[in-house]
C-alpha cells in the first residue's frame, strides 16, 4: 500500500453545485460556451460562502437568457417582467427584510428598458445585491445592440457599426446612490466568487457589473473565433484589477474596464429607515 | 517505486451536459484535455495539476476533478 505517497499530494475537492441546483431543470438552456453558466456557478460559490440557509435566499430575475438563471436554483425564486425584476426585489426585500434578495439581471435588462428602476434602486440604496450579466447584446431576442455594447461594434441592429456611446454600469449605480459598486468578469471566476461574496454581505444596493461572452451573437457577428477568444480578449485582456491599476502607466489603461471593488461606503439602508420611522410613531402613541 | 505510487486524478465528464465549446480545453494548462467530436475528453491524465481551472470555467457544469 502506498499510503504515505498518497497523503503527499494535493487534495482537491470539487464544489458541489447540486446542493444549489434543481437538477430536473438541467442541462441549462444557453448555448455552447455562454458567459452566463460561468458567472451562475461563481454566484453559487459565493453564496455557499456566506453560510446562508437556502431558504433565507431569494434569487430574482427579469427577462433575458441571463435572467433564466432563477429557474435552475433552489432558492426561492422569481422570474419576473422585463426590466422589472428590481421593482419585484424592491417588494419581496420590504416585505420580508430578513430574506437575501439577491437580482439576476441582463445588461438589457438592467440598463434598458429597466433603467429607470436601476437608478432609483440605487438612490434608495436598499439593501439588495444587483449581479448585472453584461454581455453587450441582448441574447435572447437575437443580438441586438444593447447600452454596453462598445461603439462600431456590429449587432442586427448595427450592421455598419453601434454609432451610441456605451453606459458604464458602475459608474452609473455610483452616481445613483449605490453604496457597494464593483466589477468583475467570467473569465477571472475566483475573484468574482470573492466579489459577489462580498456584495452579498454588504447592507446597502450592491451592484456587480458582471462582464460575460454572449458567443452566439456578439462573438459571432464581431468576427470572434470561440468563447474561449472572447474571454481572452474582452475578459482577461479587457480589464485590469482596480489593485494594479494605480501602478500602471495611463496608456496601459486605455479603453480597459476596471475590476474588483470600485466604491464602498456606509449609508442609511432603506427598509431600516422605514423601519426607524415605525418604530418612533409606535412610540408616540 | 515512487512513480507507481502516484495517485493519479479522477476526472469526471457529464457527457451529457457538455456543449462542446471547448472553453476547458483552451484553458488548462497544462494540455490534459481534448475535443472529441463535440464532447471534451481526457489526453493525458498525467499531466493534470488539478488546478480545477476546468471546473471554474466550464459554463455547463459539465467537468470536475476529484483527488
Ligand atoms: C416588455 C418587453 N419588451 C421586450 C421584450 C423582449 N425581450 C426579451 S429579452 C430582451 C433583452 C434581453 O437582453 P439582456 O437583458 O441583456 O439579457 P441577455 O439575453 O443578453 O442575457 C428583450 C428585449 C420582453 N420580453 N418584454
Ligand atoms: S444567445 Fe447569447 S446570451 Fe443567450 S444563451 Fe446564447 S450565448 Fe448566451
Ligand atoms: S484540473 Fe487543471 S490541469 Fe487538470 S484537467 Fe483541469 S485544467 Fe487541466
Ligand atoms: S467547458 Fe464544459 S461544456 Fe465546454 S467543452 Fe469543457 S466540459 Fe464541455
Ligand atoms: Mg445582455
Amino acid at each position: 500500500m502506498s499510503v504515505p505517497a498518497e497523503k503527499k499530494e494535493k487534495v482537491s475537492v470539487p464544489f458541489d453545485y447540486n446542493k444549489y441546483l434543481r437538477p430536473n431543470k438541467l442541462p441549462h438552456i444557453w448555448c455552447p460556451g455562454c458567459g452566463h453558466g460561468i458567472v451562475l456557478k461563481a454566484m453559487l460559490r459565493a453564496i455557499d460562502k456566506t453560510g446562508f440557509d437556502k431558504n433565507d435566499i431569494c434569487v430574482i430575475s427579469g427577462i433575458g437568457c441571463s435572467s433564466r438563471t432563477p429557474g435552475y436554483v433552489d432558492f426561492n425564486t422569481l422570474h419576473t417582467l422585463h426590466g422589472r425584476a428590481l421593482s419585484f426585489a424592491t417588494g419581496v426585500k420590504f416585505a420580508n427584510p430578513k430574506l437575501k434578495v439577491i437580482v439576476v439581471t441582463g445588461d438589457g435588462d438592467a440598463l434598458a428598458i429597466g433603467g429607470n428602476h436601476f437608478i432609483h434602486t440605487c438612490r434608495r440604496n436598499i439593501d439588495l445585491t444587483v449581479l448585472v450579466f453584461t454581455n453587450a447584446t441582448y441574447g435572447m431576442t437575437g443580438g441586438q445592440y444593447s447600452p454596453t455594447t462598445p461603439m462600431g461594434s456590429q449587432a442586427t441592429t448595427s450592421r455598419y457599426g453601434s454609432i451610441e456611446p456605451p453606459f458604464d454600469a458602475c459608474e452609473m449605480a455610483k452616481a445613483s446612490g449605490a453604496s457597494f459598486v464593483a466589477r468583475g468578469t467570467a473569465y477571472h471566476t475566483l475573484e468574482l466568487e470573492k466579489t459577489i461574496h462580498e456584495a452579498i454581505m454588504h447592507k446597502g444596493t450592491s451592484v456587480v457589473d458582471i462582464i460575460d461572452a454572449c458567443p452566439t451573437y456578439f462573438g459571432r457577428a464581431n468576427k470572434f473565433k470561440s468563447a474561449t477568444h472572447m474571454m481572452e480578449v474582452i475578459e482577461k485582456d479587457g480589464t485590469v484589477n482596480v489593485k494594479q491599476a494605480d501602478k500602471l502607466p495611463p496608456e496601459k489603461l486605455e479603453g480597459k474596464f476596471l475590476r474588483g471593488v470600485l466604491h464602498k461606503i456606509e449609508k442609511p439602508e432603506y427598509c431600516e429607515q422605514y423601519e426607524s420611522i415605525v418604530m418612533e410613531k409606535a412610540k408616540a402613541k | 517505486m515512487a512513480d507507481a505510487a502516484k495517485k493519479l486524478p479522477n476526472i469526471v465528464i457529464n457527457e451529457k451536459f457538455c456543449k462542446g465549446c471547448s472553453i476547458c480545453v483552451d484553458f488548462c494548462p497544462t494540455d490534459v484535455l481534448e475535443m472529441r467530436g463535440t464532447c471534451v475528453a481526457v489526453k493525458n491524465l498525467e499531466a493534470c495539476t488539478r488546478c480545477q481551472l476546468c471546473d471554474l470555467r466550464c459554463p455547463d457544469f459539465a467537468i470536475q476533478v476529484f483527488d
